[in-house]
C-alpha cells in the first residue's frame, strides 16, 4: 500500500481511467466535476464486468454455487467498507441506493421512530439539498423541529451559532456535512461530534464529499452515522452506504418492507432479519456493491496521504492562479479546504462561463449545486465549480485559469 | 479561441445580453409575473402594459441569468409590442420550436428572435432562452408566478 503511495504519478493514475482519453468537441476532456461524480478506474470497470461475464446470480437466497460466490463477493464490499470507516463491526455498514437514499432511510427510521415531538434536528446553512430535504418531509409529518445553524461569511461553520442551538438540550440529532459540495469547507467534525454529544445529541455526518479526500476513522470520530455515495468515490452508481453504531441500528425499526429483510413472514406478522439485512430489502445492488469494492480497494492502494497530498498541491495551485485572473472571485475561503473551487466572472454568468470552457473540453458544473440555501445566505444566483480529483492535473488547472482568461475577454 | 460558439454568442445576443434596453421595471403596469429556473438560479420578471384592443404597449423585465436568458427577455419585449395574448401564444410556439430545433419553418415575426436559433445546439440552454416567455405568458394570463417546464 505504501509502495504506491510513495510513488504517486498522476500519469499512471490517468492511464487507469480510460474515459481520460476521450476529446470532447475535437479537444481533450478537462475533466473539473469530479464532486458531482467521478470518473471510473480500470480496476472497478473491470471487477463489474468480470463478475457479470463470470459469477452472477441472486445473493443471500441460492443454495446453489453460482449463489453463493455471487454473495461473498458482494458481502466483501461490506468488509471493504468497514475497513474504508474503520467501523467496529461488518454489520454497522447498510447498504442503500446513494447518500440521498441512506438520509432518506434515517429520517424515516430514525426520525419517526427514535426522535420525539418536541426534539429538533440541527443542520448547517451549507447542507446540500440531499440532508435538507428529507428533514423538512420528516418536520412537517412528525412536528420535529428543523434548525439551522449558519455559516460564517468564510464559509465556515458558525461553531458559536451551533453550539447555541444544542443549548437547550432538545436536539435529537444533528445531520451535518462534512465537506461541503459548494465551498470545499471541511467542518470540524471531532469537534462537532464532541459538543453535539455533550448536548445529549446524535451525529449523522454527510461524508458524500469527504470520504473521496480523506481518511475516515468513524470510531475515532465517534459520530453516530455515516454516509457516502459510491459514484463519487470513484465507484458506481447506484450504491451508496448507511454506516450507523450497531446499538443504534438495532433500535430502529425497518424503512421499507419486502424481502431480504424478514427473519419470518406470515400474513399475521413478520420479523426482522439481523441488521444490516433489516435495511436492505429486495435484491441489492450487488454488481455495483462488487464495483464499489473495487473501488474501495483501489482508492486504499493508493493511500489517502498520497491523495490528500496531491489534492491539496491541486488546491493550493487553482487558488493562486484563479486569484490572478482578473473578474474571477472564489467562494468562500475556509482554513480547512478540499479541492472543490466554486468562483465567479464578473463578465459573465457562470452558464456562459461553463458554456465556453466545455468547448474547450473543460468540464465544470455551474448553477446552483443542489445547495439553493447555501446559495442565498451567499447572495449568489448561482456559481461556476471546479471539483479535483485524484486523475487532475496541474496542467489542467493552468488550462481553466488561462481559459478563464479568454472567456472574461469574449463578455468584455 | 471561441469561433465555434459563435452561432451561439452571435453579436446581437452579447450585445442585447450585455446591455439589455428594456431591462426596467415599468412604472405603471397592468401585468407582472415572475419565472424562476430553480435548476440554474435564474429569475425573471416581465411588466406588461396594454394598449388598445388588449395589444402590448410596453414590456419591461429584469432578471437574474445568463447572457442567454437576459438577451431572450430583452429581444421578446421588442418582438411582442403590439401583440395580443393569442398572437403572443403561437410566436412563442414558433419560438419554443426554433430553439429546440435550430429551424423555423414559416418563421413570420420571427426576424428579430432568429440570432437565438443558436441556442438548439446546447440543450441544458434551451430554458434560458424560454424563461422570459414563460413569465410574460403567466402575467397575459394574470398569474403571479410562471409554471416550470
Ligand atoms: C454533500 C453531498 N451530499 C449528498 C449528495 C447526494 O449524493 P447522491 O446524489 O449520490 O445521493 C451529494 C452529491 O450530489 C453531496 O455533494
Amino acid at each position: 500500500m505504501n509502495d504506491m503511495s510513495r510513488h504517486f504519478d498522476v500519469d499512471t493514475i490517468r492511464r487507469q481511467f480510460p474515459i481520460l482519453d476521450q476529446k470532447v468537441h475535437g479537444k481533450d476532456l478537462v475533466f473539473l466535476d469530479s464532486a458531482a461524480s467521478a470518473q471510473k478506474p480500470r480496476a472497478v470497470i473491470d471487477a463489474m464486468v468480470h463478475a457479470m461475464e463470470t459469477q452472477y446470480a441472486n445473493v443471500h437466497r441460492g443454495l446453489h454455487w453460482m449463489s453463493e460466490r455471487t454473495t461473498d463477493a458482494y458481502e466483501a464490499a461490506r468488509d471493504a467498507v468497514q475497513g474504508l470507516l474503520n467501523a467496529a463491526d461488518r454489520s454497522e455498514i447498510v447498504f442503500t441506493g446513494n447518500s440521498t437514499a441512506a438520509i432518506n432511510l434515517l429520517a424515516h427510521s430514525y426520525g419517526r421512530a427514535i426522535l420525539r415531538p418536541g426534539q429538533a434536528v440541527l443542520i448547517s446553512a451549507m447542507e446540500h439539498h440531499a440532508n435538507i430535504v428529507p428533514w423538512q418531509m420528516l418536520r412537517d409529518a412528525t412536528g420535529i423541529e428543523l434548525r439551522v445553524a449558519d455559516i460564517t461569511d468564510a464559509g465556515e461553520l458558525d461553531f458559536a451559532d451551533f453550539e447555541a442551538r444544542l443549548a437547550d438540550g432538545r436536539v435529537g440529532l444533528v445531520a451535518i456535512t462534512h465537506m461541503s459540495n459548494v465551498l470545499g469547507t471541511y467542518t470540524p467534525v471531532e469537534r462537532i461530534v464532541r459538543t453535539a454529544h455533550a448536548h445529549g445529541a446524535r451525529v449523522m455526518l454527510d461524508g458524500s464529499q469527504a470520504v473521496v479526500h480523506r481518511t475516515v476513522d468513524v470510531q475515532a470520530l465517534d459520530c453516530d452515522f455515516y454516509v457516502f455515495t459510491g459514484h463519487k468515490l470513484y465507484g458506481p452508481t447506484g450504491i451508496g452506504v448507511l454506516y450507523g453504531k450497531r446499538e443504534l441500528l438495532d433500535a430502529m425499526p425497518p424503512f421499507m418492507g419486502g424481502g431480504d429483510m424478514i427473519a419470518s413472514v406470515s400474513f399475521e406478522r413478520s420479523t426482522w432479519a439481523p441488521v444490516p439485512h433489516k435495511f436492505e430489502a429486495g435484491t441489492p445492488a450487488i454488481i455495483e456493491g462488487i464495483g464499489l469494492k473495487a473501488a474501495v480497494d483501489w482508492v486504499r492502494g493508493i493511500g489517502f496521504d498520497a491523495i490528500a497530498a496531491h489534492e491539496a498541491t491541486l488546491t493550493e495551485h487553482a487558488l493562486a492562479r484563479l486569484a490572478n485572473v482578473e473578474g474571477v472571485s472564489v467562494v468562500g475561503r475556509a482554513q480547512d479546504r478540499g479541492g472543490v473551487v466554486s468562483f465567479t466572472l464578473d463578465q459573465a454568468h457562470a452558464h456562459d462561463v461553463a458554456t465556453l470552457l466545455d468547448r474547450q473540453g473543460i468540464a465544470v458544473r455551474a448553477g446552483q449545486h443542489c445547495a439553493e440555501p447555501l446559495m442565498r445566505r451567499l447572495g449568489l444566483d448561482s456559481t461556476a465549480r471546479a471539483s479535483f480529483g485524484i486523475y487532475t492535473t496541474t496542467q489542467e488547472i493552468d488550462f481553466l485559469a488561462d481559459t478563464l482568461v479568454r472567456v472574461s475577454e469574449f463578455f468584455k | 479561441m471561441f469561433d465555434d460558439v459563435r452561432d451561439l454568442y452571435q453579436d446581437v445576443i452579447l450585445k442585447h445580453g450585455r446591455r439589455p434596453e428594456h431591462m426596467r421595471r415599468l412604472a405603471s403596469f397592468d401585468a407582472t409575473a415572475k419565472g424562476d429556473n430553480p435548476m440554474c438560479g435564474d429569475r425573471v420578471q416581465v411588466w406588461v402594459k396594454y394598449g388598445a384592443d388588449d395589444t402590448i404597449a410596453e414590456t419591461g423585465f429584469e432578471a437574474r441569468g445568463c447572457a442567454i436568458s437576459i438577451a431572450a427577455g430583452d429581444l421578446m419585449t421588442e418582438a411582442v409590442q403590439g401583440l395580443n395574448r393569442g398572437e403572443v401564444g403561437r410566436l412563442f410556439a414558433d419560438f419554443g420550436d426554433m430553439v429546440r430545433t435550430g429551424t423555423c419553418p414559416d418563421c413570420m415575426g420571427l426576424e428579430r428572435l432568429k440570432p437565438l436559433s443558436g441556442v438548439h445546439e446546447y440543450p441544458s440552454r434551451v430554458k434560458c432562452a424560454t424563461l422570459p416567455w414563460h413569465a410574460l405568458i403567466a402575467a397575459l394570463d394574470d398569474k403571479q408566478e410562471a409554471s416550470s417546464e
